[in-house]
């Protein structure tokens, strides 16, 4: 079976600083893979060489078997591969519905169209409302992003991705910034995602790692320091010296 | 029971986020008053149409402003460029060809500062803030120094005088009092109006105000905004080059300085002080500006600028969202004393 994304000796240099150093990857179809590794790993750079935010210096990336390595952001996008951020980047000063419509429009290619209204289409606004409810978002559709708790930003910001209807999901600490007493909303959601996508996700919180992932790979230094399951991490010496005693003593 | 009481609650909330969508570009009465005093302006003030008319081009030179600032939030300060552009297609043309038809001229100009916008656009608007900035001021100041050294053919600073058009229509002389020349821009700005509003409205609008809100998400929801950007840009550029050929066509003459700075950053403080982002703004911005500016210079030929001076510094400190966000402000605050 053709891997839903592989990454294949992925190099990736700012001056003479080596950010990611044969980083070999593969995520299979509905798979739930988990990166971790402490501050400065590189595993953001990682995510921006996946997403096509940068180019890397060598080594290719393929999306379902497609060499997606010189392809735009965009273009990877509307290929199937959405991502959220690490901080928030969503249309602050328009509503949360016109933001999902947003991602509907681009996605269905209907934002070439100049002349009819925005509002015309009733399958889009109807898409962007089903998946309003399934968040639970359906009252806050008329508000305005930057007038909503930063938790419920959170939820619209992981709302966007999937409503690109993506067969890969990168999800960058998707828990990060948001109150602890909400954080069980955002797991519940990333716990429910539709089997078929394979997520991968970058997450500093163990808790969250264990009971998402079923790979795990540790990044330090921005190369693979090992891959394994959840119980082989978790028993792996070399990790806990270098990443969990470090993540305990932030906890 | 308590079920059935929260689908309902969800249902509501549900129905009322669509009809907002749905029925977000309808027109709204307020939207008649801007066209119902342009109306009126020609029967109260009818020995100032020729003033009146160079509102109405201003208006429609702020208004292909608005559609890049104020929703895709390009920042250009050289957008004259394109406004000379059509200036000069419609003195050339009737110069050199001897076409002297207003309408198609008009045509004619915003495709040629259309076409320009699109080659110019391609290459600027890979950058963004400062860069883009700079580079817009940059076309402007080349095409003006272009225009300059073949003054044998532009009639540079000099200008290119006596130029002469046909009838409007073929019917409707150019008249002393400026009246043909009211209607005529005034029927051009409602007809480029309409599409600018249907544009805004757009799913193609839509896409314009996320660039402008966040560019990054849209990159990453597949957005292709380099092709959005120069798309929105060419026409922009077009109806600034309409709005030059009104220009020339109402003054019958042209010179280089159509090109000035000055031209570019004067629509921009204009729209500023109207509002972005909201279509009228252009229309408030461009009438309160070139009426003060007008009054101003009559009362004193030497310290008007002074006067402009101070009501764009009031204007950025009590009015930064312009004289319409003011207006919305004021109207929000009666509207919340007056409910119960």
């Amino acid at each position: 079976m053709t891997a839903a994304l592989a990454i294949n000796g992925l190099n990736r240099s700012f001056g003479a600083l080596r950010v990611t150093r044969d980083v070999d990857l593969a995520l299979e179809k509905g798979a739930r893979h988990a990166l971790i590794g402490p501050n400065g790993a590189g595993k953001t750079t990682l995510v921006n060489l996946i997403t096509g935010v940068l180019k890397p210096s060598s080594g290719t990336v393929a999306l379902e078997g497609a060499d997606i390595t010189a392809w735009s952001q965009a273009e990877r996008a509307r290929r199937g591969l959405a991502r959220t951020f690490q901080i928030n980047q969503l249309f602050r000063g328009l509503t949360v519905l016109e933001n999902l419509c947003m991602t509907i429009g681009e996605r269905d290619g209907n934002c070439n169209n100049m002349w009819r209204s925005a509002g015309a289409k009733r399958a889009v606004i109807d898409e962007a409302l089903d998946r309003l409810e399934a968040l639970r978002l359906v009252d806050d559709a008329l508000k305005l992003v930057r007038e909503l708790p930063y938790g419920r930003q959170r939820l619209v910001e992981i709302a966007m991705a999937l409503a690109q209807k993506p067969r890969v999901l990168l999800l960058d600490e998707p828990a990060a910034g948001v109150p602890s007493s909400e954080t069980h909303l955002i797991l519940d959601v990333v716990a429910s995602l539709d089997p078929d996508i394979a997520v991968l996700i970058i997450e500093h919180d163990m808790d969250v790692v264990f009971r998402f992932a079923r790979e795990i790979t540790v990044l330090v230094a921005g190369a693979v320091f090992i891959k394994g399951t959840p119980e082989e991490i978790r028993s792996n010496e070399k990790v806990r010296e270098v990443y969990l005693g470090e993540a305990h003593h932030h906890g | 029971m308590a079920a059935s009481e929260t689908t309902t609650a969800g249902e509501a909330a549900r129905a009322r986020a669509a009809e907002y969508l749905l029925r977000r570009h309808y027109v709204r009465w307020p939207e008649a008053l801007p066209w119902l005093i342009a109306v009126a302006c020609f029967f109260v003030f009818p020995d100032r149409m020729t003033f009146g008319s160079q509102v109405l081009i201003m208006v429609m030179f702020a208004l292909s402003l608005d559609l890049i600032l104020g929703y895709a939030g390009i920042i250009a300060l050289g957008h004259a460029a394109f406004f000379g552009l059509g200036a000069y297609t419609v003195a050339l043309a009737s110069l050199k060809l001897g076409w002297s038809e207003p309408v198609s001229g008009v045509i004619a100009a915003g495709i040629v500062a259309g076409v320009v916008g699109i080659v110019a656009g391609w290459f600027i608007l890979r950058y963004r803030g400062l860069t883009l900035l700079m580079l817009t001021i940059a076309f402007g100041a080349m095409l003006q120094e272009a225009g300059n050294i073949r003054s044998d053919f532009t009639g540079g600073y000099d200008g290119l005088p006596g130029l002469t058009f046909d009838p409007l229509l073929g019917h409707f002389q150019y008249d002393l009092y400026g009246h043909t020349a009211y209607w005529y821009a005034l029927g051009v700005l409602a007809v480029v109006f309409f599409f600018v509003r249907r544009i805004v409205y757009s799913p193609f609008g839509q896409a314009l105000t996320g660039i402008r809100e966040n560019v990054r998400r849209m990159h990453s929801i597949g957005s292709p905004v380099h092709r959005r950007l120069v798309t929105v840009y060419a026409i922009s550029a077009g109806i600034a080059g309409m709005a030059g050929a009104l220009f020339t066509q109402t003054n019958a003459y042209v010179t280089l300085t159509v090109f000035d700075f000055d031209a570019s950053a004067k629509v921009m403080v204009m729209l500023i002080l109207g509002g972005t982002g909201r279509l009228y703004g252009a229309f408030v911005g461009a009438a309160v500006y070139m009426v003060f500016e007008d009054k101003l210079s009559k009362m004193s030929p030497t310290f008007w600028q002074f006067g402009i001076g101070l009501m764009l510094v009031l204007a950025v400190m009590f009015a930064s969202r312009g004289l319409l966000g003011l207006a919305e402000t004021a109207w929000r605050r009666i509207a919340k004393r007056s409910a119960p």
